[in-house]
Formats: structure tokens, sequence, C-alpha cells
């Protein structure tokens, strides 16, 4: 049991996954005060790694064709890709993220916990079956089905690679930070772990490897929260009133953790981060590619249902931890770093920052043996979703980029797929190089930027795609990349970036989150360059719509599914 | 070239009961996601503009009116999904199918 000294490093916030605000409110995780090493999380760890790769390895001889390489062969049953897409979307931000947020600022946790979910309903009853009656294997073959392929195919792979670089970047330095702190291993070898267990899911086990990854860290996450909730939840006999009424009185802010603080302050910013999240849920690549796992529409509307209530319930949990954690923590200093004469911060002065506020929680609830098992949980939840980011990437390189827009489908499955491999282990070790890059800086905006990106370009791209039988090639790729482009921007350009990372001065966008102009930008370009396109072309291309709306709706001739 | 699935599609597009049926399919979707988008941005609205009313205490006790205001938008969510699901299982789909069968 030797803690292993780590360098400090100043200022650099843990994203997990976590937004701007979160960060700013909920603090870095501090790779300075590692912890000893725990034994029982190691421990716990190895067997769960030990059985991802057992069945990787079983996934890896059912894995013969494309369909199964991208698709898991469409065998997942909807329950099942239900909670393999909470596993998916569920990241570490969600858990130490918005538990810590609730530790700090209580009731703004709650804010947060509920834009991360309202985006389910929309991907149900705008995106998700249609998705899968005119889709194969990514959503670039639904925005390419009636329009020209290499142009709008390389604006998907655009669009899903920018969402996968800057939602993995925050990962990979978050899942360092956690890796360094919990199990006190270097952060670089801690990069390279993750690295290599993503890839090693996803180059040999393909889709199914990295469906029953996520699948089984959804379970362990749910069974580990609610169990966490629960011990919270007893201990005041199951009172809330008992539980909120003991934590306005042990925490420094008091009553004014029950009601709105400082995460939302003007109408403009709550929209647009309103907007980023409730639409750039229905346009992340990784989640999208997760119904093309299923027989049929019917089985993703299935899947959809089944994730809404595991995530939705999952929220609920963490909002329970985080006042659990004000309630068991503040007042015991071995949680705190102590200044003169034994006094403490109860909230920056948690040990490794108030995203630990959860994993804290676990040991004074469970002893050591508990810690190890949340340890290994938190874990378990980043390589999931790395493994999805990464599929996914993986596959916009070979189906869309490779296959579809420069080979003009004369590539062999098995050369799609072998491609595919090896895009991912290129994706692995760029992900290692940039984790190892972004160390020292603040990235909490990354994934900000990730969900800006999604709703500003895949988003308005897909569904007008599906809906708006006058969109032509011209207006969905001038839509894409102004709404990209300027997302990109206005991030670079906001508060959060030029001032926190870059060091100016002053801000030259005012907004954290752009996804109100961005969103608007897109849009609106994908309807005046549609209209303004008059050409032969273009004509035709609307000619098309008519089929293409009949097999969205019925199901007609969709890859591999039986007939309604 | 033309494919028998082609042929069905075509036959599909000229049939008025598929239009009726989608049109009414899409405005309960229409209908819900709306209602979805009202009730999120109506909830982050009344954060931005009256957080002194979602900080005031229900009854004598500390437990705020945002509290149950919050997690009501999350079980919103799940209920509205619920509804969707429901309707989808136990009506479009079987007229659906009906609709293609005929048109076989």
């Amino acid at each position: 049991m030797c803690p292993i000294p780590l360098a400090a490093w100043g200022g650099g916030a843990l994203a997990l996954g976590a937004f701007v605000d979160v960060a700013h409110a909920a603090g870095p995780i501090e790779g300075a005060d590692a912890q000893a090493l725990n034994v029982e999380a190691v421990v716990m760890f190895l067997v769960f790694v030990a059985a991802t790769l057992a069945i990787t390895k079983w996934a890896a001889n059912r894995t013969r064709s494309a369909a199964d390489f991208y698709a898991a062969g469409g065998n997942v049953t909807g329950f099942q890709n239900g909670l393999a897409i909470a596993g998916d979307y569920m990241s570490a931000a969600s858990f130490l993220g918005i538990s810590g947020l609730v530790f700090s600022s209580g009731f703004d946790g709650l804010i947060y916990s509920v834009g991360w979910l309202v985006g389910w309903p929309i991907v149900l009853f705008l995106i998700a079956e249609r998705l899968r009656n005119l889709g194969r294997y990514t959503f670039a073959d639904v925005a390419a089905f009636r329009l020209a392929a290499r142009p709008i195919r390389t604006l998907s792979a655009v669009g899903t690679l920018a969402v996968v670089a800057f939602y993995l970047i925050a990962q990979m330095v978050g899942a360092g930070k956690l890796i360094e702190l919990l199990f006190g291993l270097p952060y670089l070898y801690a990069e390279i772990l993750v690295g290599g267990l993503m890839v090693t899911y996803v180059a040999f086990g393909g889709m199914v490897a990295t469906t029953w990854v996520q699948i089984i860290k959804a379970c362990l996450l749910l069974c580990g929260a609610t169990f966490l909730a629960a011990m919270v939840l007893i201990h005041f006999d199951f009172s809330t009133e008992a539980l909120f009424q003991r934590a306005t009185e042990v925490h420094p802010e008091g009553l004014s953790i029950m009601a709105p603080g400082k995460l939302v302050t003007d109408p403009i910013s709550a929209v647009s981060l309103g907007l980023a999240l409730m639409f750039g849920t229905a346009g992340l690549p990784h989640i999208l590619m997760r119904f093309f796992t299923v027989r049929d529409a019917k089985a993703a509307r299935k899947s959809v249902y089944f994730a809404t209530g595991f995530i939705g319930y999952f929220y609920i949990l963490t909002f329970i931890i985080g006042f659990g954690a004000i309630t068991l923590l503040m007042n015991d200093p071995s949680y705190f770093k102590s200044g003169e004469g034994g006094s403490y911060d109860k909230i920056s002065g948690l040990i490794g920052g108030t995203n630990m506020a959860a994993v804290h929680l676990s040991k004074a609830i469970g002893g050591s043996l508990f810690l190890g098992f949340i340890s290994a949980v938190a874990f378990a939840t980043i390589l999931a979703v790395v493994a999805g980011l990464t599929l996914a990437g993986a596959s916009a390189v070979s189906h869309d980029l490779y296959a579809n827009a420069f080979a003009n489908d004369r590539v062999s499955e098995h050369t799609e797929v072998r491609l595919s491999k090896i895009a991912a282990v290129a994706i692995g070790i760029v992900a290692i190089i940039l984790g190892y890059v972004f160390e020292k800086q603040n990235v909490a905006f990354m994934v900000g930027l990730a969900f800006a990106v999604a709703a500003s370009c895949n988003f308005p791209v897909l569904l007008m795609s599906v809906f708006w039988g006058g969109m032509t090639t011209r207006g969905a790729l001038a839509g894409g990349f102004l709404g990209l482009g300027s997302a990109i921007v206005m991030v670079v350009l906001s508060p959060a970036v030029w001032v926190t990372t870059f060091g100016f001065q002053s801000a030259l966008f005012p907004y954290d989150n752009p996804a109100l102009f961005s969103m608007s930008l897109a849009f609106s370009s994908i309807y005046i360059f549609s209209k303004l396109n008059r050409s032969p072309h273009a004509d035709a291309e609307r000619a098309l719509f008519d089929a293409q709306f009949v097999r969205s709706e019925t199901g007609i001739g969709a890859a591999g599914a039986t007939a309604h | 070239m033309r494919s028998e699935t082609d042929a069905l599609i075509e036959r599909m597009q000229r049939d008025p009961e598929f239009h009726e049926l989608v049109r009414e399919r899409s405005r309960f979707a229409w209908g819900l996601s709306a209602l979805m988008i009202a009730i999120y941005f109506g909830f982050i609205l009344f954060v931005a503009f009256w957080p002194e009313a979602l900080g005031a205490p229900i009854g004598s006790g500390v437990t705020t009116v945002g509290i149950p205001l919050g997690l009501g938008v999350i079980l919103s969510a799940f209920v509205l999904t619920g509804l969707y699901v429901h309707r989808a299982n136990a009506k479009f789909d079987a007229l659906i199918h009906r609709i293609i069968e005929r048109a076989k």
C-alpha cells in the first residue's frame, strides 16, 4: 500500500464529460491528492477487465460480416439495446460530475440532469424509427439516402469525427486523472491502459463486444448508484425532507442549496445550453449507431423507451447521492484537506475535488470494499463510453469516407471491416497522444463543444433529410458545414476558452454555449441554399423524396429487417 | 430496372389511407415533441426568470417547489416516451401492417 506521489496540476479541470459550468461549479479532480493504492479497487477492476476481454474473444469469433462488425448483426433486443444505450450515454460526468455539482451547489445539479435527459423523447418521436428504417451502419446512410453520396458522407464523417474527437479528449483526460487518483497509476500509463483496452474491444470484438461492455457497465453503474442512494435514504428513514433538512444544516450555504443558484444567470445562455443538451443528444454519432443493432423500427422504439427509463432513474439517484454526500461527508474532516488549526473548506477542500463526492460517499457508507467497487464502476463507465466513441469514429472512416465516398462502393466487405479495425487502432493512438498533450489543459469545454457540434451539424442535416423533401445536397452541405464551423469558432471565442484557457482579457463571443446561434444558422442555411438551388440535379434529388418517405415511415426495404 | 420493393413503394405512394395514417402518426409525434420542448424550456425559463419562486419552501419544511418540478420534468420525459410506445404498438403498427399487406 504505497501512495505514489504525483505532480500537481494547477487549474486543470477534470472534464469527464462535465460542461463548462459544471466544471466551474464542481471543480476539478486534483491529481495531487492521489490516494493510497486501493487493493479492493484494483482486484475488482481486474475482474471487470478479464470479463470484458473474455467477452471480446467470444465476440471476435462471432464477428464475420460487416453487419456483425458495425451493427452486431442486428441481433440485439430492444431491452438489451436500451441498457447498452444507457451504458453508452451515462458517462462518468453524469455520475461523478452531477453528484459533485449537487454536493457543491445542491439544486443546480438537478437543472443539468434534466437537460441531459430531455433529448431522449425527441430521439424517440422524430429520429429512432426512421433512422432504423433508412440506414444500415451509420447515420450518414440516412443523410446520403437520396443526396450525392461523396460530399454528404464526407460532411457526416467530418461531423462524426469532430464530435468523437472532442468527446474523446474530455474522456481520456478525465480517465487519466481518475485512474491516477483511484489506483495510483501514473497518468501516461493510465492513458495507454484506457486507449489499449478500448481499441481491443472495438478492433477484435466490434459492435458485439462494445454492446456487451456497455450493458455490463450499465448494470454495474445502476446497481452501485441504487445501493448508494438506498443507503442514504435508509439513513434518513426514507424521508427526503429529513435528508434535505440535514443537508441545509451542514452545508455552508445553508438553505440556498435548495434553490437555483449561479448556474443559470441569463435567459440566452440558459436557452442556448438547453438547445445543445436537448438536440445534441439526437446528433451524437455513437448513440445513433446503436439503433442499427436492433432488428427493426419497433425494437428501436423499445430501446429508447428503456434507455429513457434507466437514464432518468439514474439521474434521480445522483441527486440523492449528492445530498447524501453533503450530509455524510461535510462534518468528517478525514475527507478534506485540512488547513491551519484543522479547519477545512467544506466544498473546495474535498480530497480530489468535488467530483469525488460520490466516491468518498461510497467509502463512508460501505467501507473500503464498496469504495473499491465504486472506483471500478467509475472506470468501467469511462471504458464503455470511449469504446462506443471509437467504434463510431472508425465506422465513419471505413464505411462513410473510404467505402462509400471515395471507393464508390467497390470495396469488399472484408476490406472495409479490416480498414475499420485499422482506423480503430489509429484513433486509439491519437486519443492516447491527445490525452497526454491535453493533460494540463482545461478541457472542460470539450464535451460542451461535442454537444454543440452534434446539435448544429449532425442533427439539422439528419432531421431535414428525413422530414423535408426540399433539401438538396447543396443545402445540406452549406447548413452542415456552417453549423459545424460556427459552433467551433464561437466556442473558441467564448469566455470558457478565450479567457479561461487562452488567458485573454475578455471574450469575443459573450456566451459559453453557441447552440442557439449555430443551430439557427445551420437550419436557415439548409433552407435558403436548398431553395436557391434550381439545377436539374436538385430537382432529381427532390423527386426521390416520396419513395424515401414511404421507406422511412414503413420500413419497407429496410436493411436486415423483416417487414412489419 | 424495377424491383418488387420499388413497385410496392409506388403503390403505397398512391394509397390515400397510407398518407392519412402517416399524417396522424406525425401529428402525434410532433405534438409530443412540442410538449416535451415546452415542458423543458418552460422549466429552464422559470429558473432563469423566477428563481425565487422555485426556491420557495413547500409548507414549513426545507423542500422547495423546484424539487418536485425538476423531478417532474424527468418523470414527464419517461411518461411521454411510454405514451408514444404504447400508442405505436397498440395502434399504428397494426394499421401500417394492414396497409402494406393490402398493397402487396
